[in-house]
């Protein structure tokens, strides 16, 4: 996807301003609320016209105010999933996840409903009212419906806000699943942090309707180390769960992780914060924790009595946060061996 | 008391349901389009249209037949211009419905209007963003969701046309057989000596068929609720 955006709007005391150009499929947009996020993914999707400007999607321009080009909604092929969702109320899951693909010129019909149905588990709801659904089937249908319209850009506008935190870890996996199967360049605007790492490679930052900032996701998470609040989590993908004793044996890449949660279905996401990860400089040779990880560090970054150590085990990628005193007293830079701790109970599932 | 009714009554029955049927029904079309207007678009003399539109509910009714009779009278604007098609409007049966519409208009956009403005503009957003038109998203988004209000709306319309009275008499006058509608009937009878038990009659015809008109939209808007 190549998306080239310079518009301006005036809307009462706000006014957006904003030039970007983006390549790539995994886009997201963070800031507060206010910051014009949701504007721009009017404008995007032709429900808004700015004041002038150019918007250019794959070399076909949506909008330009000096051509006088501004394609209707319909014509944009931008899809877009909304916070609320949106269902048709007077019609059944059926009728609302083909009514996109029903508008769809049949040459650019490249996803087909059966494969939607299947992969978003869908069959067994075809026929029931959108009324009788639960919030996590909804924003299913929602996403498959708008999927179903073959977009060629689909902006995703705080789809998970507002669901609870496991319904939002039950929705995510679908999301990931069905933007990459169907290979579907994605914006997606959210105002939380966690969501943004877990959907997006990279983030364009907004703030009082401007672009203040684009930067990866994991970049962004960092800042958080250094910013406090809940501070940095580490994502784990986890595989291959295993009774190991009381306790679940874990693969990670090619180390082997003991938690103390039982393995769940298909894919496996931890969160894992920054800190709880210990560091020692030796091996010790008796812990009450359960993993003890021989690290070479990477990186150090963050600022004040708040800094991140960047960890690299056997390939994966670790980040503990300690104080400065413990950078000194253990002596820690670039290429030093340490031994990362971390106690089996340190991990939280997210899916 | 038995409910006993004259030929010419009979007439009377069957006249007004012609008329309100009529009027609802041509003034359907346009009630929706109205309604639209006014809900979703914003234009500089939309006011002065609102006003318009609502201005016969407020008029006397005599006074809204009187001002149709000056309009399609022959020397009237649209009078002079239907003449040349030989279309009498005065003192005919079209007269009637012109004055049942006009009068129950307000009503039927009021209705529509409603129930239009109650709908989540969001489901014409998402329509829009899924490859529907603009008349495409009216179709099957704001027609199905006002379909109660559009009901409720034309059951107004329905019973006041079958009460219409002031604008009748004056646009379409009383004529047994070609214009006098029910309410007409019973006030040629209530001038008659000795006409009260005909016009009771006809008042009982009137409650019935009023209440009819409100169970089968009731039941209407029921089946709509269902789907």
């Amino acid at each position: 996807m190549q998306l080239e955006v310079d518009v301006a709007k005036k809307t009462g005391n706000f006014s957006l301003q904003v030039a970007f150009d983006l390549v790539g499929k995994k886009w997201g947009i963070f800031g507060p609320s206010g910051s014009g996020k949701s504007t721009l993914m009017h404008i995007l999707a032709g429900l808004l016209t700015p004041d002038r400007g150019r918007i250019t999607l794959d070399g076909v321009c949506l909008f330009d105010s000096k051509k006088k080009i501004n394609l209707p909604p319909q014509q944009r092929r931008v899809g877009v999933v909304f916070q609320h969702a949106h269902l048709f109320p007077h019609m059944n899951v059926r009728r609302n996840l083909l009514y996109g693909w029903q508008r769809t010129p049949r040459a650019a019909r490249q996803i087909s409903p059966a494969a939607i149905i299947a992969a978003l588990n869908l069959e067994d709801l075809l026929e029931r009212g959108v009324a009788r659904l639960s919030g996590g089937e909804r924003q299913r249908l929602a996403l498959g419906r708008t999927v179903l319209s073959c977009p060629r850009l689909i902006l995703m506008d705080e789809p998970l806000t507002g669901l609870d935190q496991e319904l939002k870890f039950q929705i995510i996996p679908y999301l990931t699943k069905v933007l990459a199967q169907f290979d579907i360049p994605f914006l997606f605007i959210s105002h939380s942090l966690e969501e943004i790492r877990l959907m997006t490679d990279e983030v364009l930052i907004f703030n009082q309707g401007r672009l203040e900032q684009r930067l990866p996701a994991e970049e962004l998470a960092r800042r958080a180390l250094v910013a406090g609040g809940r501070g940095y989590a580490n994502l784990l993908y986890l595989s291959s769960p295993r009774p190991h004793g009381d306790l679940w044996s874990y693969q990670w890449g090619a180390t082997e992780l003991i938690l103390l949660e039982g393995g769940g279905k298909g894919d496996n996401l931890f969160e894992l914060g920054a800190k709880d990860v210990t560091l020692f400089k030796r091996h010790p040779e008796a812990t009450s924790a359960r993993n003890l990880l021989p690290c070479r560090v990477s990186d150090l970054f963050g600022e004040g009595n708040r800094m991140g150590v960047d960890l690299l085990s056997k390939g994966n990628h670790l980040v503990s946060q300690i104080v400065p005193e413990s950078v000194r007293e253990l002596d820690l830079k670039k290429g030093s061996e340490v031994v990362a701790v971390i106690k089996a109970s340190a991990f939280r599932r997210l899916y | 008391m038995m409910l006993t009714l004259a030929p010419q009554d009979i007439e009377a029955i069957v006249l007004s349901l012609k008329v309100a049927t009529a009027s609802t029904l041509l003034s359907l079309p346009v009630g929706i389009a109205v309604a639209y207007v006014l809900a979703f678009t914003r234009f500089p003399g939309r006011a002065l249209l609102e006003g318009l539109v609502n201005l016969p509910l407020v008029l006397p009714p005599v006074v809204v037949g009187y001002l149709l009779l000056l309009l399609f009278g022959k020397f009237g604007a649209l009078g002079r211009l239907l003449s040349f098609w030989d279309l009498r409007i005065i003192f005919t049966l079209k007269g009637a419905v012109i004055a049942s519409s006009v009068v129950g208009f307000p009503l039927l956009v009021r209705a529509i209007r409603i129930g239009m403005e109650g709908i989540d503009q969001h489901y014409l957003q998402a329509a829009r963003t899924l490859g529907a038109r603009w008349w495409d998203s009216i179709y099957t988004i704001i027609l199905p969701l006002s379909g109660r209000a559009i009901i409720a709306g034309m059951t107004l319309m329905f019973a006041r046309s079958l009460g219409e009275f002031g604008a009748t008499i004056i646009l379409a006058g009383n004529i047994p057989g070609v214009t006098q509608t029910i309410p007409l009937a019973i006030y040629e009878y209530t001038n008659t000596p000795g006409g009260d038990r005909m016009a009771l009659s006809l008042c009982l015809v009137s409650i019935g068929l009023s209440l009819i008109v409100l169970l089968i939209s009731e039941a209407s808007v029921r089946s709509f609720r269902k789907r």
